[in-house]
């Protein structure tokens, strides 16, 4: 059993709680208790129906005022596969909220209203999803039942948005026809739709394959941690100096050519070790301790690479940034904390590009800053070198965090679009 | 464990990331700590600081807050558990904060040192100067928990405030903190209850036997069955019975409810919880039970 990880996306209006409910019930994921407490307070607040948003609106605050204000992570399961729901809210803070959770998304589901058909939000949902890299994005077309399950409805709104999305870089793209309320194509095939010859949402989320989404090509190997048991108990591990940290890229073994940045020295692995031995081979997510051949001066930050294949050593850096400050605003000169994989170094925003409108992807090139949720193009001059790949190429190796060192608070999102030495 | 086409087991993936995690605070912070309560998430929580930072070993101390009515199975573990491992035992004590004069202990039937912690918890991160702090909690465990972040930011009040927390993306984690702040580090956020057990079954770890199905003298208070214990304020109209009994969760023995079990191995509890109906705290936790936000109201004070 492997894990998908999903970002959904829209409001309630979209039914997005609605369908979130369905897959958590269908599959017993809400418990008794769960389901009690949702209802009285429904019957409380004089609800007709059981409102399932309050299943995922957990704080008080959300609850008063009948909005999601953050993220919320749901877990579910089904013999096939564990899901780990990232749910987003579709008005407040939207753009800031979805991509936090598309940043670690396999998979998001945009939802549209088959009356409505694609309006702006859902443009702006599929848009976030490219930029995140999302590797798979499903539309799906929800209140089917509304529409009489009509056949050309759905075509109709599929042809729209996929006019639309050939402007994207949108990658693997599903449209599913659904109804969450009535369950419709949700976790079994619609009996009202018998022109649908597709699998159902449920079906698509089991088997859609992720384990090529990943880097399995470039080696990257941030170092996270040095490993120097000087005083352990057995004697056999006095002199064991192992580099510790979690795969970003491609396929290391034993006995592997390999190079350190920044030095550039070559060396070749001798172990792979892990708390339950060594391992012949490892590749990403996995958190690994790696013993090199020769003795190289590493620390935290450096990275390892092969050395017919190697990241850019970049301290100018292109990236497009969504802007999560509510204070300050990112501008020329602006001076921030950068966090790309285990390196932490400042950086100078040299250059402000343009500022995108997400509804129309309009670039306004006359912009002077970037305030909450908005994204743009920068330029930074990093002080010291990054060890970095186009996020396209590598959502590890191309994201990178800024934090305002007069705050602390993480104020934006990058990702690397053109990296030069 | 691994298949040709590098597909990943989802156990694999959850330690990978929590291993990850670890390893973060060990570079980024300068006092980190671990909560050791004797539970099953901590224990889980522990196993994986040992593969972090393996074959050293681990480079922080633990920490346990002793309310003085826990289950004495769990504080034997706890000590055992703790010598195995050759690690260093921080005890912070409800009793010492009431003593003290910093806490006042509740009085009544439904008395508990649960909402007292949290002041024994804070003090002793301020007086340990501990500026990263692990606990076990679970997304999955309540719905306050499911906004929370891996690396949670805490005032130098020790408060959580859900409505300004910092975005977390990637794998990036921002541990930036002024003095007297500090975060509290989730490994496990993305396990479920029976993503733990699974764990446990698969690295065969010991757990405390009241885990397990065992015969108990125990009351029905609300729906849940307490144990008749010295430090359990028993009304006389609340009739003691012996049953065959387990815990699911592992907290204060006031405020811990037992269900009624015969699971008495991992592969039975795994079982019995693949049916279930009822969530872990749901069933077992008089404290969430005080209001609809009973969780994100002590989480704000700074609560586990």
């Amino acid at each position: 059993m492997d894990i998908l990880r999903f970002a959904t996306a829209g409001s309630v209006d979209d039914g997005k709680s609605t369908l979130i409910g369905r897959l958590l019930f269908d599959s017993k994921a809400i418990f008794e208790d769960q389901l009690e407490a949702v209802e009285r307070t429904s019957r409380d607040r004089g609800t007709e129906y059981t409102d399932l948003s309050l299943l995922t609106d957990g704080l008080r605050a959300e609850r008063e005022q009948g909005i999601t204000i953050d993220v919320a992570y749901r877990y579910f399961a089904t013999p096939k596969r564990k899901f780990i729901i990232a749910d987003t809210p579709g008005h407040i803070q939207y753009t800031r909220n979805m991509v936090t959770g598309a940043s670690t998304a396999d998979l998001a589901i945009v939802l549209i209203d088959a009356r409505k058909g694609v309006l702006e939000q859902s443009r702006r949902h599929a848009f976030l999803t490219t930029l995140l890299r999302v590797p798979h994005l499903v539309l799906a077309v929800n209140k089917m039942d509304l529409v009489d399950y009509s056949e050309d409805r759905f075509n109709e709104i599929r042809e729209e948005f996929t006019a639309f999305a050939s402007k994207l870089s949108a990658p693997d793209l599903t449209f599913i026809p659904i109804s969450a309320l009535h369950g419709d194509n949700v976790v079994s095939r619609s009996e009202s739709m018998p022109w649908y010859e597709g699998t159902s949402l449920m079906h698509h989320l089991e088997n859609v394959h992720i384990a090529s989404d990943r880097n399995l090509v470039d080696v990257r190997f941030p170092v996270q941690y040095v490993i120097r048991p000087q005083k352990a108990t057995d004697p056999a591990f006095h002199d064991y100096r192992g580099y510790a940290g979690q795969i970003a890229g491609g396929v290391l073994k034993p006995g592997d050519e390999v190079m350190h940045l920044p030095s550039g020295l070559t060396t070749r692995i001798s172990s792979i070790d892990t708390f339950d031995g060594p391992v012949d081979e490892a590749f990403p997510p996995m958190s690994v301790t790696i013993r090199l051949a020769d003795d190289i001066d590493v620390s935290r930050g450096d990275m390892i690479c092969r050395p017919n294949n190697q990241p850019e050593a970049a301290q100018e850096l292109e990236a497009m940034i969504c802007w999560m400050g509510d204070g300050a605003k990112l501008m020329p000169r602006s001076k921030l904390l950068i966090k790309h994989t285990t390196r932490t170094a400042r950086a100078l925003v040299r250059d402000l590009h343009y500022r995108l409108d997400v509804n129309t992807l309009h670039r306004d090139e006359s912009a002077e800053s970037l305030s909450l949720n908005e994204i743009g193009r920068v330029s930074l001059r990093i002080t010291q070198p990054l060890f970095v790949d186009d996020y396209s190429r590598n959502r590890m190796t191309g994201g990178f965090i800024l934090v305002d060192e007069a705050t602390n608070s993480t104020v934006g999102a990058g990702m690397i679009v053109d990296a030069r030495s | 464990m691994l298949q040709r086409d590098y597909t990943t087991s989802q156990l694999d993936v959850l330690e990978a990331e929590a291993i990850h995690i670890m390893r973060e605070v060990a570079a980024e912070f300068e006092r980190p700590c671990l909560l050791f309560s004797g539970g099953k998430d901590s224990i889980v929580m522990l196993r994986i600081a040992e593969k972090a930072f393996w074959p050293a070993p681990i480079p922080f101390p633990l920490m346990h807050v002793d309310t003085g009515h826990n289950f004495p199975e769990v504080i034997e573990f706890r000590d055992r558990r703790v010598a195995e491992l050759g690690a260093r035992l921080v005890v912070a004590s409800v009793q010492s904060s009431i003593d003290a004069g910093r806490v006042v202990e509740e009085t009544g039937r439904r008395a508990s040192r649960n909402r007292l912690q949290t002041t024994t918890l804070l003090d002793a991160i301020e007086e340990q100067q501990f500026d990263a702090v692990f606990g076990g909690a679970r997304r999955d465990e309540e719905k306050a928990r499911a906004k929370e972040r891996i690396f949670s930011f805490r005032d130098d009040f020790g408060q959580w405030d859900p409505k300004n927390q910092r975005p977390e993306l990637w794998n990036l984690y921002n541990a930036k903190i002024r003095q007297g702040e500090h975060i509290r580090v989730f490994p496990l956020s993305n396990w479920t209850e029976l993503d733990i057990w699974d764990y446990i079954r698969r690295e065969e770890i010991e757990i405390p036997s009241i885990y397990f199905a065992h015969t108990r003298k125990v009351f029905e208070r609300d729906g849940m069955l307490l144990s008749d214990a010295d430090v359990v304020n028993r009304a006389d109209d609340e009739t003691v019975f012996e049953t065959t009994v387990r815990y699911r969760t592992v907290g204060d023995m006031t405020c811990t409810g037992a269900v009624q079990s015969a699971a008495a191995n991992v592969d039975d509890i795994i079982a019995e919880i693949a049916v279930t109906r009822i969530t872990e705290r749901g069933a077992t936790r008089a404290d969430d039970r005080a209001s609809e936000a009973a969780m994100e109201d002590r989480k704000r004070e700074g609560y586990f």
